[in-house]
């Protein structure tokens, strides 16, 4: 986030062919304005969706770096390898528990390699959502599902640690799975949510429904505008409006 | 306070208007405090704004269609080229059909809708196969970030979200299709979370709610700022683990197939970037292809993903279906407007759901930050071009401030640290600290509101098509309210699914999978002297010149079906 004060261009190597672009650009807009047309390595071109995973280096720094092309500014002398593919471990689950397993280790034995996680730090160093990738590996080797849901939640599966993981651990595979059991088995049920299912599954609203059904277009242009709001600071299930006739 | 280093980060001729931002800030974090707000508009003056400044009214945005089925209805002139088109060459030059695939249910599309719906059909008993254009899961989906609505606390009731649905999109939508949005909402939040998607909760379980624009309850859930994220990757991981589903990622539906009796019958693929089709024979269809942001309707920027295309619109169209409320698109007020490498992307409404405030050049509010979105973006268009009270960007664009940094005065130290972690690192690892620096933002083009008509049990006017999420029309009417597109695409990609599989069981199989619907339609063309050039479904958007035949390992030529411009 420069001022631009002046136009200045950087040069960067993509597919083996140098190219002069302006500074201000992401990588992946640059690449596209020279003329590439992606097909893979595009998503959502918002940095949510990992698809556009590169791994670069700039001059002669020795550091290899992973990012996202659709949020990384261009550098001079960055040299660019994109990751169009990757062949990924998934271990297909159904989301069950049978009754001699725990929720941590239905985890761990799908994903028994994070046990020959060697603490090398690599994946924490490239991770471009800023993850403690490690950390969360920890925690699924012990079984601490809560903590590696937290750590891991902004994971946009881009594969970068996996590539270069020594222990071939797929980390972001296994965070899913450590995601979906905590939420499933761990993490507290909503209560009100059954109470307001009941009422559906008895109908109570049927009745209502119809009433506004009947009304027409004036009379509920007057209801809404007669909407109580609900106060920004209430806490939920704590609030009631005054009129009471359409809950 | 920013600090000046971070000041720095500015362009020059921005900071006085960020110093006078500064300087307001507390009073105005003290009347939010005393329960005072912006005075919010009385319908009629909504309406005047509306017609004003909103992009859709904007002079020649919108011509009538001149063919096809919804002949005479206006849409955005850039869906017009589409939907008034020739198939693609690949199409033009098949000389015979042959059947590579049979399936029981065929899913075009693999975002939200898609994959609810074929996680529906394969759990009735079908075999399934989801075609998508991208990856599995690469969609907008994926990219919502805000939340879902859902009726499920006490103060709250489907009455009351219906009711907000119909005032947001100015009582236009389609009554039978909102009943059921709302009334299924607590059934599909509970599926969900019984899938093991996260969501915010407090330590009791309950859910953690907010208000959106035009929402009279807080009734947005959401899992941190990347529920979209969540809830793709969830149901892509459930719907993996169904052995019945098939995915062919980077395979894009081009036309429909059509029995002789006009029943659909399956779809033509064309594998992206290769050149080759494929034709797939189904015993009933779903489409979920998605919206259209990336059409850039009026040259505005866009929040949707790469493939946002428009493609299903175009090949349901040219099959004879219907289409509705497509005279309004969706612009989202706070798309970004500087840094200017990030133009259209999104600044969630859920900054302004925690109250931040939308701010002229001089620091004033002037407009309610929580109107329905087509009205708060009329109102930045309005105070930037007639009153010329916006701030100007280095390439001449204009932009109102989101006052971010207010929302930790207001809720405390560390709010937006923890309310939308994905944000906040991302912009912290741009040197932008969202606790202290305000965004400049301006209207982008976000979502399509109409689309195909549908039933409520998701079918369309086509024996055999069923279709859900943002590309068909009337849940919303001329406009979405936040939330409840996350809720539409469940609720009927769910149906259409379950609807799909009834239909493929009752019925089996159809007749010989053709084109004869192309056929009709582009009689209609000429018959109608519409001459055009243009051929689609387009799949993606082509950025920056490209001149040369490109090969290697991501570029490719680029194809005269594309679309062109420049965005980022
Ligand atoms: C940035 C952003 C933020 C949003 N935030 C919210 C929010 O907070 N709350 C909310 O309720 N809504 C939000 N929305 C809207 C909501 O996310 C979408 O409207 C909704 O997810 C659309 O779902 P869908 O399944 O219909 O389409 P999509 O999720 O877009 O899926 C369509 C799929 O079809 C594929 N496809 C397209 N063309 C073809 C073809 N020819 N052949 C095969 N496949 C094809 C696409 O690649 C894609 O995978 C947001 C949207 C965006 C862009
Ligand atoms: S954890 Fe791994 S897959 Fe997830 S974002 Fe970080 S590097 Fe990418
Ligand atoms: S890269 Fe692999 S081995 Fe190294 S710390 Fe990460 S998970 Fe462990
Ligand atoms: S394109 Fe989705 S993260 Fe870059």
């Amino acid at each position: 986030m420069d001022s631009l004060e002046t136009v200045k261009t950087v040069d960067i190597i993509y597919d083996d062919v140098s190219y002069c672009v302006p500074v201000d650009r992401t990588v992946l807009s640059a690449l596209e304005e020279v003329g590439i047309h992606f097909i893979r390595s595009v998503g959502c071109r918002g940095g949510v969706c990992g698809a556009c995973t590169i791994l670069y280096r700039v001059g002669s720094d020795y550091t290899l770096k992973a990012a996202l092309m659709c949020q990384e500014m261009v550098q001079d002398g960055m040299s660019i390898l994109p990751l169009p593919f990757f062949p990924q471990r998934k271990q297909p689950h159904r989301l069950d528990l049978p009754e001699s397993e725990t929720p941590d280790y239905r985890v761990l034995n799908h994903y028994p390699e994070v046990n020959g996680c060697i603490m090398c730090g690599e994946c924490t160093r490239l991770c471009p959502m800023g993850i403690d990738v490690m950390g969360y590996v920890g925690m699924v080797k012990r079984g601490d599902l809560r903590g590696a849901s937290e750590e891991s939640f902004t994971c946009v599966q881009c594969q970068a640690c996996a590539l270069r993981c020594p222990a071939q651990i797929s980390q972001p595979n296994a965070a899913m799975m450590a995601r979906r059991y905590h939420a499933r088995y761990q993490a507290p049920q909503a209560e009100h949510l059954s109470k307001a299912i009941e009422r559906i599954e008895s109908k109570a609203f049927d009745a209502g429904f119809r009433r506004l059904r009947r009304l027409d277009e004036d009379e509920l242009r007057a209801l809404y505008q007669r909407r109580e709001r609900e106060p920004t600071d209430a806490h939920p299930g704590t609030w009631l409006p005054e009129d009471r006739s359409m809950l | 306070m920013m600090t000046s280093e971070e000041m720095m980060r500015f362009p020059e001729e921005m900071r006085p208007s960020l110093r006078m931002v500064e300087q307001s800030r507390n009073d105005r974090v003290a009347a939010v405090r005393r329960g005072e707000s912006y005075p919010s508009l009385s319908l009629t003056d909504r309406e005047a704004w509306l017609e004003e400044f909103h992009p859709d009214y904007s002079y020649g945005g919108r011509r009538a269609l001149r063919v096809g089925p919804s002949r005479g209805m206006e849409v955005p002139v850039e869906l017009a080229e589409l939907l008034e088109s020739k198939p693609r060459r690949i199409v033009q030059q098949l000389r015979r059909i042959e059947v590579e695939k049979r399936v029981d249910v065929l899913v075009i599309g693999g975002g939200g809708a898609g994959t609810a719906a074929a996680i529906a059909a394969a759990e009735a008993g079908q075999s399934v196969l989801i075609a998508t254009k991208l990856r599995h899961g690469d969609s907008n989906t994926l990219m919502a970030e805000g939340g879902i609505q859902v009726a499920d606390h006490e103060c709250d009731s489907p009455l009351q979200h219906f009711l907000d649905v119909l005032g947001g999109g100015h009582f236009t939508n389609d009554r039978d299709l909102v009943e059921i949005l709302v009334t299924e909402g607590p059934l599909v939040l509970r599926w969900l979370e019984e899938q093991g998607m996260q969501f915010d909760k407090y330590p009791t379980g309950r859910m953690k709610v907010r208000h959106g624009g035009g929402t009279s309850r807080q009734r947005l859930h959401s899992a941190g700022d990347v529920t979209g994220l969540e809830m793709m990757r969830v149901l892509q991981d459930h719907a993996e683990s169904l052995e019945t589903i098939e995915t062919l990622p980077f395979h894009a539906a081009i036309e429909l197939l059509t029995d002789e009796r006009g029943r659909a019958v399956g779809a033509l693929l064309e594998q992206v970037g290769k050149n080759r089709v494929m034709a797939v024979q189904a015993k009933s269809v779903v489409l979920a292809t998605g919206g259209f942001g990336r059409l850039h309707v009026q040259s505005f920027p866009t929040s949707n993903h790469y493939g946002a295309t428009a493609d299903g619109l175009v090949i349901a169209y040219r099959a004879g279906l219907p289409l509705r409320d497509l005279e309004n698109s969706q612009f989202h007020p706070t798309g970004i407007a500087y840094p200017e490498s990030k133009t259209g992307l999104l600044i969630t409404e859920k900054f302004r759901g925690l109250g931040a405030q939308l701010l002229n050049r001089h620091g004033d509010q002037f407009v309610f930050s929580l109107e329905p979105r087509d009205v708060t973006t009329a109102a930045i268009i309005r105070e930037c071009k007639e009153y010329d009270n916006g701030v100007a960007t280095p390439s001449d664009g204009r932009g109102v401030w989101l006052d971010i940094p207010m929302i930790e005065l207001l809720h405390g130290r560390g709010t937006i640290e923890k309310e939308f972690p994905g944000r906040f690192k991302e912009f912290m690892h741009r040197g932008i600290d969202l606790r202290t620096m305000p965004l400049l933002s301006y209207p982008t083009l976000h979502y399509q509101n109409g689309g195909v008509s549908i039933t409520p049990d998701a079918g369309t006017d086509m024996p055999g098509l069923f279709a859900a999420g943002e590309v068909t029309g009337g849940v919303h009417g001329k406009n979405r309210l936040m939330g409840n597109a996350l809720l539409e695409i469940l609720v009927f990609g769910l149906h259409a699914g379950r609807s799909a599989a009834l239909f493929s069981q009752e019925m089996g199989e159809g007749g010989y999978p053709g084109l004869s619907h192309l056929e009709a339609f582009l009689s209609d063309l000429d018959e109608r002297s519409v001459n055009t050039n243009v051929t689609a479904p387009s799949l993606l958007p082509s950025y920056g010149p490209v001149e040369w035949p490109l090969t290697g390992i991501n570029g490719d030529r680029r194809d005269n079906d594309d679309l062109t411009g420049r965005f980022s």
